[in-house]
C-alpha cells in the first residue's frame, strides 16, 4: 500500500516534471528577438508540411462528416415537419464543434505524429547536437517555426473543414433528400451568429492547435534517442495530443455557451 | 608531465559520471594550441563524452573546463552558443542534416555565422568538399550517401568556418585505405597550414602516432598515459602496451564493468 503511494507520487512527480521541462521549452522558443529573414522562410515551410499536406484528409473527412450530420438531421427533424433547419443543424454543429475538435484529432494523427518522430529522429541522429555545436539554437531553428506553423494551420484547416462539411450537407440535404433550397440555406444564416459561433469555434481552433503542438515537438524534443524511444514518443503524442483536445472542448464549451 | 607553452583548452580535476559510473574522476588534460592532439582510449571510456564536455553540450559534475580562457561550464547561453560558433565539431555519426543536400550541409555554418555572398559561399563549399574528394556529390541528399562518404562530408561542414578548434570523433572510421590517406594529409594541413588546434579520437593506432603532436591515453576514468608519439611508443606501461600492440589479455579491459564469468553462467536466472 505504502509501495503504492510511493509510486504514485513519484509518477506524480515525473509528470509535473515533464509539464515543467515543457513549458521552458515552449518559452524559450518563442520568446526570442524577432529574425523574420531566418524565421519565415522556414515556417513557410512547416506550413506546407503540418498544413497543406493535411489538406486533402481534412477536406475528405468534413465532407463525409457533412454528409452524414445532413442524413442523420434529416431523418430526425423530419418526423417534426422541420426538415429545413437541417442546414442550420449542420452548420451549427460543424462551426461550433465539430470542425475545430474533429480536425484536431485528424491533425494530431497526420502532423503531430510526423512531428515528433521528425524532431525524435533528428535527436537520434545527433542532428540536433550538431545544430548546438554550430552554434544555432535547435528550439529556435527546429521547434519554433514548428510551433507557429501549428498555430496558424489549424484555425484555416478548420474553417476549411466547415465550408466542406456545410457543403456536404447542403448535397445529401439539398440534392438529395429534397430540402427546399431557400429555406435550407436562409435558416442557416439566420441562425448562426459571428461572434457566438464563428469565433468561438475559431478559438477552440487555436487553443487546440497550440496544444497539440506543443504536446507534439515536446514529445519529439524530449524523447529517448532510440527506435523504441521515438515509437513511444509519438504513441504518446496522438493519445495525450487527442485527449487533451476532448477535455479542453469540454471545458471552453462550458465557458463559451455555458450560461445559455 | 610535459608543460606546454601555449593551452587553449585547459581541463582541471574534472569529474563526470553517467548513473553510478564515473566516467571521469579527478582528470586533468591540457590541448596546446596550434598542434594536433589524440583523445585514444577503449571503447566506452568517455572519448565522445569528453568532446561533448568541451563543446559545452554536458555539464561536468566537478572542475572547470577553460577554452581560451573561458569556463565553458560557466557561460551563459549566448557567450557559451559564440564560444562554439569558434569551434567545428565531427560527430561520430555524421550528424548530417538530412532534410537539405550535401552542398546545403556545408553551407548551413557560413549561412548563420556570416554575411558572405553567394559566390563566396559557393566557393568556400566546392573548396571544402574538393578537400574531401566530394565536389561531384554535391547535390546529392545525405541518404544518398555511403558511410565514409557522409562522414566526409560532415568533416568539410566542420570545417567549413575555419574555426580555430576542430573536434574529430573517429575520422578515420569507414574509409578505404586511399580516403584514409587522403584525410590523414587534411588534417595535417589543416593545422599545419592554418593553425587549427585539433582534436583527434580515434582507434586508428598507426594514423594517430603518425599525425598526433601530442596523445592522450584514457581507460578507467583516468588519463593512463601521456607524450609525444614516441614517448607512447617506447612506454613500459603494461596498459599502454596493451593498447598499442591491440593484445586482448592485460590490464585494459575489454568488457565492459561486469560481475564474474563462470559464476553469472551457473547461476540460475
Ligand atoms: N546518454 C547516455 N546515457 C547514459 N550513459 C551514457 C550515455 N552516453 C554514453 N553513456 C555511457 O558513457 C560511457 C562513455 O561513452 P562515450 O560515448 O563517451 O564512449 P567512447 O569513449 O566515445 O566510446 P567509443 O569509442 O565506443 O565511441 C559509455 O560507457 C556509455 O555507456
Ligand atoms: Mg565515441
Amino acid at each position: 500500500m505504502l509501495d503504492l503511494l510511493a509510486r504514485l507520487g513519484h509518477n506524480g512527480l515525473k509528470k509535473l516534471e515533464a509539464f515543467g521541462s515543457a513549458g521552458i521549452i515552449l518559452m524559450q522558443s518563442l520568446i526570442a528577438r524577432p529574425q523574420p529573414a531566418t524565421m519565415l522562410p522556414l515556417v513557410i515551410k512547416q506550413i506546407h508540411f503540418v498544413g497543406v499536406l493535411s489538406l486533402i484528409i481534412i477536406v475528405v473527412s468534413g465532407l463525409f462528416i457533412g454528409m452524414v450530420l445532413g442524413l442523420q438531421g434529416y431523418t430526425i427533424l423530419v418526423d417534426y415537419g422541420s426538415e429545413q433547419a437541417v442546414g442550420q443543424m449542420v452548420a451549427l454543429s460543424l462551426v461550433r464543434e465539430l470542425a475545430p475538435v474533429v480536425t484536431a484529432l485528424l491533425f494530431a494523427g497526420r502532423a503531430g505524429s510526423a512531428l515528433t518522430a521528425e524532431i525524435g529522429l533528428m535527436k537520434a541522429t545527433e542532428q540536433l547536437s550538431s545544430l548546438e555545436m554550430i552554434g544555432v539554437d535547435p528550439l529556435r531553428r527546429i521547434v519554433a517555426p514548428r510551433l507557429w506553423a501549428g498555430f496558424i494551420c489549424l484555425p484555416v484547416l478548420a474553417t476549411i473543414f466547415s465550408l466542406v462539411g456545410i457543403f456536404g450537407g447542403a448535397l445529401v440535404g439539398i440534392e438529395w433528400l429534397g430540402i427546399y433550397e431557400g429555406s435550407f440555406w436562409s435558416n442557416m444564416q439566420n441562425s448562426v451568429d459571428f461572434s457566438e459561433d464563428i469565433l468561438n469555434g475559431l478559438i477552440k481552433a487555436v487553443v487546440f492547435g497550440f496544444v497539440v503542438t506543443w504536446i507534439a515537438v515536446f514529445q519529439g524534443y524530449d524523447c529517448v534517442p532510440t527506435s523504441e524511444g521515438i515509437s513511444d514518443a509519438t504513441t504518446k503524442t496522438v493519445v495525450y495530443a487527442s485527449l487533451s483536445v476532448l477535455a479542453l472542448d469540454f471545458v471552453l464549451t462550458a465557458l463559451m455557451f455555458g450560461d445559455l | 608531465m610535459d608543460s606546454f607553452d601555449d593551452v587553449i583548452i585547459d581541463i582541471k580535476q574534472l569529474s563526470f559520471s553517467r548513473g553510478e559510473r564515473a566516467i571521469y574522476d579527478n582528470v586533468d588534460i591540457q590541448v596546446p594550441r596550434g598542434k594536433i592532439t589524440a583523445i585514444m582510449g577503449p571503447s566506452g571510456t568517455g572519448k565522445t563524452t569528453l568532446l561533448r564536455l568541451i563543446g559545452g553540450q554536458l555539464m561536468p559534475e566537478n572542475g572547470s573546463i577553460l577554452v581560451d580562457g573561458k569556463d565553458i561550464p560557466r557561460l551563459n547561453r549566448r557567450e557559451l552558443f559564440k564560444m562554439r560558433s569558434r569551434m567545428g565539431m565531427l560527430f561520430q555519426s555524421g550528424a548530417l542534416f538530412t532534410d537539405i543536400s550535401v552542398y546545403e550541409n556545408v553551407a548551413f555554418p557560413m549561412r548563420v555565422h556570416t554575411d558572405l555572398s553567394e559566390e563566396m559561399i559557393r566557393d568556400v563549399v566546392l573548396m571544402k568538399l574538393h578537400a574531401v574528394g566530394l565536389r561531384g556529390a554535391r547535390d546529392l541528399m545525405p541518404s544518398e550517401l555511403s558511410g565514409g562518404m557522409a562522414r566526409r562530408v560532415a568533416l568539410a561542414r566542420a570545417i567549413a568556418l575555419d574555426p580555430e578548434i576542430v573536434m574529430y570523433d573517429e575520422p578515420f572510421a569507414g574509409q578505404d585505405p586511399i580516403a584514409m590517406g587522403v584525410l590523414v594529409n587534411l588534417i595535417r594541413r589543416l593545422n599545419r597550414a592554418l593553425g587549427h588546434t585539433s582534436i583527434i579520437v580515434s582507434h586508428d593506432i598507426q594514423e594517430t602516432l603518425a599525425i598526433a603532436d601530442y596523445i592522450y591515453l584514457i581507460s578507467d576514468a583516468e588519463v593512463v598515459a601521456r607524450g609525444t608519439p614516441e614517448e607512447i611508443n617506447n612506454a613500459t606501461s603494461m596498459k599502454v602496451r596493451q593498447f598499442i600492440q591491440g593484445l586482448p589479455d592485460g590490464p585494459v579491459p575489454f568488457h565492459f564493468p561486469a560481475g564474474d564469468y563462470q559464476s553469472e553462467l551457473l547461476q540460475d536466472s
